[in-house]
């Protein structure tokens, strides 16, 4: 059949099975939104304020899907206004589609109305991208765009499809969505020495990342846990893919984890690093950091194994199917001086720090909650403090429920990701956890989550700064408090309301505990603006490319 | 561990932003680029590069994942130096006084290289081999001055057998 290349790109949505996509219309997508309106039966489009807020809704929906997000832009600015997105995709290894106009190809490299080289642009961020001069090519690049965004390791790939394109016709020839490519044999001899390195080890530890959530390999994790009795660490990305409330769980790891699963990841005899890759933020000073244990790194990605840490071993391949060799073969082994010293570290003072009881502070907020969401809710946060808090007391129970900016720490990536994550569940009750900075940086989204009337509440841990940057000017830099503290009036509640949500405002536990009360009544969005202290502290604290040794408690 | 020179040899797709993709990504993963070479192969769809550059165990570790990570890699190779024959091409447009001429064409002849063009005050020779061969001819002539130069830095293949093939992208974690 013959069709249009706007046409063409509806069909293979529709083939690859999205039935959403975020975006933003221009001059250069004209044909494009045709389409989309001939067919808003088969795609649905959801219109964002911003280009930015669009990537980061359709991240936040694959975040929470496990299939790819889609975003639709114009040329010019409306490529640029992706250009954050697709880095925080990037940095977080999440599945997303790009797709951009541009101008004719005969426009091109002329300095055009609203001409960028946005595949110039995105290069260093994307896995790969494409500009599409060939209408014969469209569908097959496409295609092949999907199958990189979502195989092996995923990515970010972005399609820039010029004017005259989208106009041409050509013959389409539909296929169904190709099955999903042969998982790879892992490599035998790997497979052995990982199996001697934990037969050896007295003292495993496994440190979880972003990787078991995204190979859905939750249950295996654990399974494998029990079977080499080993406690669990995790890195930020990691965090749903434990539940809580797991014995076997020490939480976060890192700058700011928990004390018990920093100290345990050094005092361990082996590593056993699980879909993750060694962020400085989580390692610290990667000398002393790499002393003293053996690494055992499992990544579908090679690139990752000795990148950051030298790996003793690296078993290259999906975590979950790596997982499930292992616990195949693996005997059950005990540790018991070992399971003795981690129980101890998890009673330890220094791995419960608490809060003051007496003010309405971040702890006493997201725990409060905490009650009030259910088990499979979906928690959002922008970048910073909130953030850092949100980790380390929310309670998570379920993967793909925490959905956070981890290797770009995106400020303003909250509302678009959280509308996004709660689209992509079929309006799941959600929660933004964000503070004055970020929440400022992409408010207007308020708005697209208020015409598609999602159940998002926004809670605002207003500490009138930008606190994480003041907490490191008052520990590094003698409290010379340089533009972080903003003086702003913005009123959060007045302003929710005028955007058509609800809004509040509150000063105490109790004022909030009133206010959630009616919070979680209303199924469309609501603010709440939680008044915290401006040197609210996240702790503990490893200062950068610190260790163990450097951790400051209180 | 030391710093060695490596010698990498890609199978590309011939697009283009390919060239464009392989140098930023060694621009920005900090490998530094000594030299690279690229050219069409009998598959008039795949181009083959040589990259000359320098590097410890980690960073030649890194290049090779990298690459074989990029979607228009098809074959990434370290050559291995006992079994790969290089080359360069380098054409120098040296000053030539009528009195050196001869001392200049003396030295022309012991490299092996090719006078290509012969004006009253200059020489221009191409001469092609190993970087060091070309190293010390520079060196020598560089006492007559030289106007102008132009390498095209290396390009290399194996011997007999050991060959690229597309679709090998060996790669194996740890140590
Ligand atoms: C886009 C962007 N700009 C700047 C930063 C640097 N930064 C990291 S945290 C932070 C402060 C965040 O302030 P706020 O959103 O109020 O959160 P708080 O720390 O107060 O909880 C800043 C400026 C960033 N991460 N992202
Ligand atoms: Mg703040």
């Amino acid at each position: 059949m013959k069709l249009s290349g706007a046409a063409i790109l509806i069909e293979v949505l529709a083939e690859q099975g999205v039935d959403t996509v975020f975006g933003y219309p221009g001059g250069m997508v004209l044909n494009i939104y045709d389409q989309l309106y001939k067919n808003s039966h088969r795609v649905r489009h959801i219109i964002t304020c911003h280009e930015q807020g669009a990537t980061h809704a359709a991240d936040g929906y694959a975040r929470v899907t496990g299939k790819a997000g889609v975003v639709i832009a114009t040329s010019g600015p409306g490529a640029t206004n992706l250009v954050t997105g697709i880095a925080n995709a990037y940095l977080d290894s999440i599945p997303l589609i790009a797709i951009t106009g541009n101008v004719a190809t005969d426009f091109l490299g002329r300095d055009s109305f609203q001409e960028v080289d946005i595949t110039g642009i995105t290069m260093p961020i994307t896995k790969h991208n494409y500009i599409v001069k060939d209408i014969t090519e469209l569908a097959d690049t496409l295609r092949e765009a999907f199958a990189v965004a979502t195989s092996g390791r995923p990515g970010p790939v972005l399609v820039d499809i010029p004017k005259d394109i989208q106009l041409a016709e050509t013959n389409f020839v539909p296929i169904s969505k190709k099955a999903a490519v042969a998982k790879s044999a892992i490599d035998e001899d790997a497979l052995k020495e990982a199996i001697q390195l934990i037969s050896a080890a007295k003292r495993p530890f496994i440190y979880a990342g972003g990787g078991v959530v995204s190979s859905d390999a939750s249950k295996k994790l654990l399974e494998f846990a029990n079977k080499i009795d080993a406690p669990i660490g995790s890195s930020m990305m990691g965090l749903s893919a434990v539940p809580w409330n797991e014995p076997r769980a020490l939480g976060m790891v890192g700058m700011h984890g928990r004390y018990a699963a920093t100290r345990a990841i050094a005092d361990c005899d082996l590593i056993i690093a699980v879909g993750v890759r060694f962020s400085d933020r989580a390692t610290g000073n990667k000398v002393s950091f790499a002393h003293g244990h053996k690494v055992l790194h499992i990544d579908i990605d090679p690139a990752e194994i000795s990148k950051n840490i030298p790996a003793y071993t690296g078993l290259i391949g999906d975590v979950k199917q790596v997982l499930q060799i292992l616990c195949k073969r693996l005997p059950q082994f005990t540790h018991k001086t070992w399971h003795a010293e981690i129980v101890k570290l998890k009673d330890h003072v220094d791995n419960n720090l608490q809060m003051a009881k007496s003010r309405l502070t971040p702890q006493s907020i997201i725990e409060r909650i905490n009650e009030f969401m259910p088990k499979d809710g979906i928690v959002a946060t922008d970048v910073g403090q909130h953030q850092m808090w949100t980790a380390q007391y929310y309670k998570f129970s379920t993967p793909r429920t925490f959905i956070t900016s981890g290797g770009l720490g995106t400020m303003g990536f909250g509302m678009g990701s959280a509308m996004g994550a709660c689209i992509g569940k079929n309006k799941k009750r959600t929660v933004l956890f964000t503070s004055d900075g970020s929440f400022h940086m992409n408010l207007n989204e308020l708005a697209t989550a208020v015409t598609n009337e999602l159940p998002l509440i926004i809670v605002v841990l207003n500490n009138c700064v930008l606190g994480m940057v003041r907490q490191w000017q008052t520990l590094f830099f003698n409290k010379r408090y340089s533009n972080t503290t903003m003086n702003r009036c913005t009123n959060f509640a007045g302003l929710a309301d005028n955007f058509g949500a609800k809004g509040f405002s509150v000063k105490t536990k109790k004022e909030l505990d009133l206010v959630l009360e009616e919070a979680f009544k209303y199924t469309t969005p609501v603010l709440i603006d939680c008044k915290i202290d401006s040197d609210e502290k996240v702790l503990p604290m490893i200062p950068p490319n610190g260790s163990i040794k450097d951790i400051i408690l209180r | 561990m030391a710093n060695q020179q490596i010698i990498v040899s890609l199978l590309v797709n011939n697009h283009f932003g390919v060239l464009t993709r392989i140098s930023g990504l060694f621009s920005r993963r900090c490998f530094n680029i000594e030299s690279l070479t690229v050219g069409e192969t009998e598959n008039s769809k795949i181009s083959r590069m040589t990259i000359v550059t320098y590097g410890d165990e980690y960073v030649k570790d890194q290049i090779v994942k990298q690459l074989s990570k990029q979607v228009d890699v098809k074959t990434v190779q370290i050559m291995d130096p006992a079994n790969t024959v290089v080359r360069e091409l380098v054409i120098v447009k040296i000053a030539s006084k009528k009195s050196e001429r001869t001392e200049i064409l003396e030295a022309v002849n012991a490299f092996r290289a090719n006078v290509i063009d012969f004006s009253t005050n200059s020489i221009s020779v191409e001469l092609t081999g190993e970087i060091s061969k070309i190293d010390a001819f520079i060196e020598y002539v560089s006492s007559y001055g030289i106007i102008e130069m132009c390498r095209t830095g290396s390009t290399a293949i194996g011997r007999n057998g050991y060959c690229l093939t597309e679709k090998k992208k060996t790669i194996k974690g740890g140590k």
